[in-house]
C-alpha cells in the first residue's frame, strides 16, 4: 500500500511517501494511525493528535472506521486550507 | 460542463470568461469569483503544496455536483500551486446561467466546497496556515457530503 503524506505530516515523518506491506489485523483508518504510530518516533509525533489529521483512502475522505481492504493508496494531511 | 484546472501558472480571467460565452446568447448572468493572497503580518510568499490526483478528482466531483444542482450553462474552476505572492489570484470561479440566482449560488457553493474539501495545504514561510471554523460552517450550509 502506498502511503502519502502532506503539509506537517511530511515534515514529522520525514517523508512524503513510502510503500508498505500492512500487517494483518489493521482492518482499518484506526487500525492503520495505530500501527502506523509505532513505526517510528516522527510518525508517532504527526499521529499524536487524531483529531489534527485526515485521512484519505483511494482520494475519498474516509472515517476511523474505513475500511482498507483493496485500498491502494491512503493520504494523512492536516485539515485541508485552499481555496 | 464546468471545467477545472489545477496549475502552477497564474490565469487570465478575462480570457477564461470569454472563453465561457463566446457565440453564446442564452447567458444572462455570468459570476467570477477571484481568491486572492492577501498579506497578513507582512506575509512574503504563500506556497500552496496539494495532493494532486485527489484534486484533480475531487474537482471535477464537485464541479458535477453544481452542475447537477443548478441551471446552469458553464464554468470554470482554476486552482493555483506553488509560490504566490501577496496580491497574487489563487482560484478562479467563473459559473454562467441564464438567471443570476443559479449563478451566484453554485459559485458561493463551490467556493465553501473548495475551502474545505480540495487538497491544498498553505505555508505562510513561518508555518502551517490553520483551516477555519467559518469554513467548515458555511460548508455545513449546503449539506456537503
Amino acid at each position: 500500500m502506498t502511503l502519502l503524506y502532506f503539509a506537517w505530516v511530511r515534515e514529522r515523518i520525514g517523508t512524503g511517501a513510502e510503500d508498505l506491506a500492512i500487517p494483518p489485523g489493521v482492518a482499518t483508518v484506526a487500525d492503520l494511525l495505530a500501527w502506523l504510530a509505532t513505526r517510528s518516533p516522527g510518525h508517532a509525533a504527526a499521529l499524536a493528535d487524531r483529531t489534527a489529521i485526515r485521512v484519505a483512502v483511494d482520494e475519498e475522505f474516509a472515517a476511523p472506521d474505513t475500511a482498507l481492504a483493496g485500498a491502494r493508496e491512503v493520504a494523512i494531511f492536516p485539515p485541508v486550507t485552499g481555496g | 460542463m464546468i471545467t477545472t484546472r489545477v496549475q502552477p501558472e497564474p490565469f487570465d480571467t478575462a480570457a477564461e470568461t470569454a472563453l465561457l460565452t463566446a457565440g453564446r446568447h442564452d447567458i444572462g448572468a455570468l459570476v467570477t469569483f477571484t481568491g486572492l493572497v492577501r498579506s497578513d503580518n507582512e506575509l512574503e510568499a504563500l506556497t500552496l503544496e496539494h495532493y494532486p490526483t485527489m484534486t484533480a478528482r475531487a474537482l471535477a466531483t464537485v464541479a458535477n455536483e453544481a452542475w447537477a444542482r443548478w441551471p446552469l450553462l458553464a464554468g470554470t474552476i482554476i486552482h493555483r500551486h506553488g509560490r504566490l505572492l501577496p496580491g497574487d489570484p489563487i482560484v478562479l470561479v467563473a459559473i454562467a446561467s441564464a438567471h443570476r440566482a443559479p449563478a451566484f449560488e453554485a459559485a458561493e457553493f463551490l467556493m465553501d466546497w473548495l475551502k474545505t474539501r480540495a487538497p491544498f495545504w498553505k505555508h505562510d514561510g513561518a508555518g502551517w496556515v490553520a483551516a477555519r471554523a467559518e469554513d467548515d460552517a458555511a460548508a455545513a450550509r449546503w449539506t456537503l457530503p
